[in-house]
């Protein structure tokens, strides 16, 4: 009722209220919603790592098998989210730019990692690139193997993470203005330069974006890096099939230890992620 | 609207919890439903138990019985009944998961195992090897898999059951022949001996991870792998999941070896008690498990390649259980709570192979 009465107060649009109705409602709905989903979980995890003591804590996640799985971890999601920057650009300027046949089907595509149930992307995978596979058998002729070393991890976190950036940038580069660079061209700008300063300033808020919910979402993967990791302790373990471990083993405090430093990393990661976006902006409406 | 928004998220409240309350178990004479949490590969044993056992049930009591099963990976399913999967009774891969329950939970009373004849193990089974057709890297023994051209698969001992099974047959297969007799272990006289020979177990187990060049976290996985993905010139598995697809063999190209020494893997069941406590099923739940150990319950164990308990049984099926020499874990590691803190707790010997 209170909102209600400042609207009717304030005649010209004002600091507080909204031109569009049902802040109240949809707010305390956001609220409420995250909380059961996001904020009380995660806290609950943070909560129950205070129980274990700070040495505990530094020992547990200190310790070099731990420490070397969630370089593993990181490492591999962060290439993973790099190769998915650079190829999914391509996809997704393929996909807008070009007219050929079967372009709905290959559309189509882009999404089927995130349908499709991780394992089974995972023993896929592990089929085409161990080396009685398709191509595993002939990558091992040139001396080295996929599956169950890192790269069949990186591969593993590439596939699922590449709908993200193809499907951020394509609404990018279909907004982007024909003119613009035809404009560009009768300045007399070269392809490259058309692409480096028209086209690439345009799309770059949302290749970051897609680049940073890749990273996000390999971090966390587990389900289909387990088939293809080979899983040795030190080698190719990776900081979620820890975690598991320790579970498997009853080890809870241990488990959430490592969650817990996965959880701020990420977090951190992200908000780094969203600081470069904001002073991107920032300084672009400055020039 | 804030006040709305609090009604609103109440009343959900509210709805949730009549909802879930009314799924919770009914009680009334005429029938009543048990839940039976156990690991994989018993899925058709239970399958036809349990139809055994109803229409045992029905004669004996009148009372209709329903039986539900949950299959998975061992360690999950304790960790499931830990967290509050609602079972009346749990048939798992090794008493440690079963002990976990009591320790974590509370669940069960602190002497569980002693409470059913034979350790709480109705049936048992052993630990054996499946090999390429024709066998052409002649694998017959445990002496075979340190041999630096054979490549071994088994999962990981810190995830998966069976994966601990096989590593302690490992290690009791090499303390016996350090040995001669495992009774030296534990006796102070022979404490120079043991402690010598339980060095070369560990290079000898040691030897054998270093021939595994995947680790799976889970018997299917590995199964998987071996099978499908044609990695690896041997894999080891529970004895009755490898007799169990025996007639499958020939047409995977696979073949099954028995050492001729093992371990004697004994899967534990027992009631949990708080949760037939509240259900009120403690008697028909008794008598589930008391039913494995009868002769109906002995010979279905039979037939799914369980090894019997039963000597009437055993010997009826004689035919399908090679005659090898069996070790307990209790001769060789003192137990799952030693075995787990020596092998496979974080930092232990399993640990130690990876090390650097």
């Amino acid at each position: 009722m209170n909102s209600l009465l400042t609207v009717g107060k304030n005649i010209l649009p004002a600091k507080r209220s909204s031109v569009i109705p049902g802040f109240g409602l949809t707010m305390g709905f956001t609220l409420f919603y995250m909380s059961m989903l996001v904020l009380i979980p995660l806290g609950g995890l943070v909560l129950f790592t205070t129980s274990m003591g700070w040495e505990a804590f530094w020992q547990s996640i200190t310790d070099p098998r731990v420490l070397s799985s969630l370089r593993l971890s990181f490492g591999a999601s962060f290439i993973a989210a790099i190769l998915n920057a650079f190829f999914g650009l391509i996809v997704a300027w393929v996909l807008v730019r070009y007219t050929f046949p079967f372009k709905k089907v290959i559309d189509a595509l882009v999404d089927l990692p995130f349908a499709l149930p991780t394992a089974v992307s995972g023993i896929a995978l592990v089929t085409i690139y161990s080396q009685n596979g398709i191509v595993g058998r002939y990558v091992e002729l040139l001396g080295f193997q996929i599956a169950f070393t890192w790269i069949g991890i990186v591969i593993a976190l590439t596939l699922i993470g590449l709908p993200f950036v193809v499907r951020t940038v394509q609404p990018a580069l279909e907004d982007l203005e024909k003119e613009l660079e035809e404009v560009a061209a009768s300045l007399g700008a070269t392809r490259w330069q058309t692409f480096k300063r028209v086209i690439f300033p345009a799309i770059q808020p949302s290749l970051l974006t897609g680049f940073a919910m890749a990273l996000a979402r390999a971090i966390g993967e587990y389900g289909s890096v387990i088939f293809i990791a080979g899983n040795m302790p030190y080698k190719t373990e990776i900081a979620p099939l820890l975690i598991v471990i320790k579970l498997e083993q009853f080890d809870y405090t241990g488990a959430t230890a490592i969650a817990v430093v996965m959880l701020i990393a990420a977090f951190l990661i992200l908000l780094f992620i969203n600081l470069i976006q904001w002073w991107n902006r920032r300084y672009s409406d400055e020039n | 609207m804030h006040h709305s928004m609090r009604y609103i998220s109440i009343i959900g409240f509210l709805i949730l919890s009549i909802g879930l309350t009314a799924c919770s178990n009914n009680r009334d004479g005429a029938s009543a439903t048990l839940l039976n949490v156990s690991y994989d590969p018993t899925r058709e044993l239970y399958q036809e138990l349990n139809r055994e056992f109803k229409v045992y049930w029905k004669d004996k009591t009148g009372q209709t019985v329903t039986i539900r099963m949950s299959h998975g990976g061992s360690g999950s399913q304790s960790r499931a009944v830990i967290d509050g999967l609602d079972a009346d009774v749990v048939t798992l891969a090794l008493a440690h998961d079963v002990t976990a329950i009591q320790q974590n939970a509370g669940l069960i009373e602190e002497y569980w195992q002693n409470r059913l004849p034979e350790n709480s193990a109705p049936y048992t089974s052993t630990i054996g090897f499946l090999v390429r057709k024709g066998n052409p890297l002649n694998i017959q023994d445990w002496d075979d898999l340190i041999r630096p051209d054979v490549s071994v698969i088994t999962p990981n001992p810190k995830t998966s059951g069976v994966a601990r099974w096989n590593y302690l047959a490992m290690w009791g297969y090499a303390l016996q022949k350090e040995l001669g007799d495992l009774s030296k272990i534990g006796n102070p006289d022979y404490a120079g001996e043991v402690a010598m020979a339980e060095a070369k177990a560990k290079e000898f187990v040691a030897a054998i991870y270093r021939n595994v060049p995947v680790l799976d976290s889970a018997a299917r996985g590995a199964t998987n792998t071996f099978v499908q993905r044609g990695i690896g010139d041997v894999l080891i598995n529970w004895e009755n999941e490898i007799l169990l697809a025996g007639f499958t063999l020939d047409v995977d190209g696979l073949e099954i070896v028995i050492p001729q020494t093992s371990i004697l893997a004994e899967p534990t069941v027992s009631i949990v008690d708080k949760n037939v406590d509240r259900k009120g099923t403690r008697e028909i739940a008794q008598a589930y498990l008391e039913f494995l150990y009868s002769e109906t319950g002995q010979e279905l164990a039979a037939k799914h390649y369980y090894r019997p308990r039963s000597e009437v049984v055993a010997i009826k099926y004689e035919e399908r259980f090679p005659q090898i020499q069996l070790f307990t874990i209790d001769e060789v590691a003192g137990g799952w709570h030693n075995a787990n803190t020596v092998h496979f707790r974080d930092g232990g010997i399993f640990d130690q192979f990876y090390q650097n």
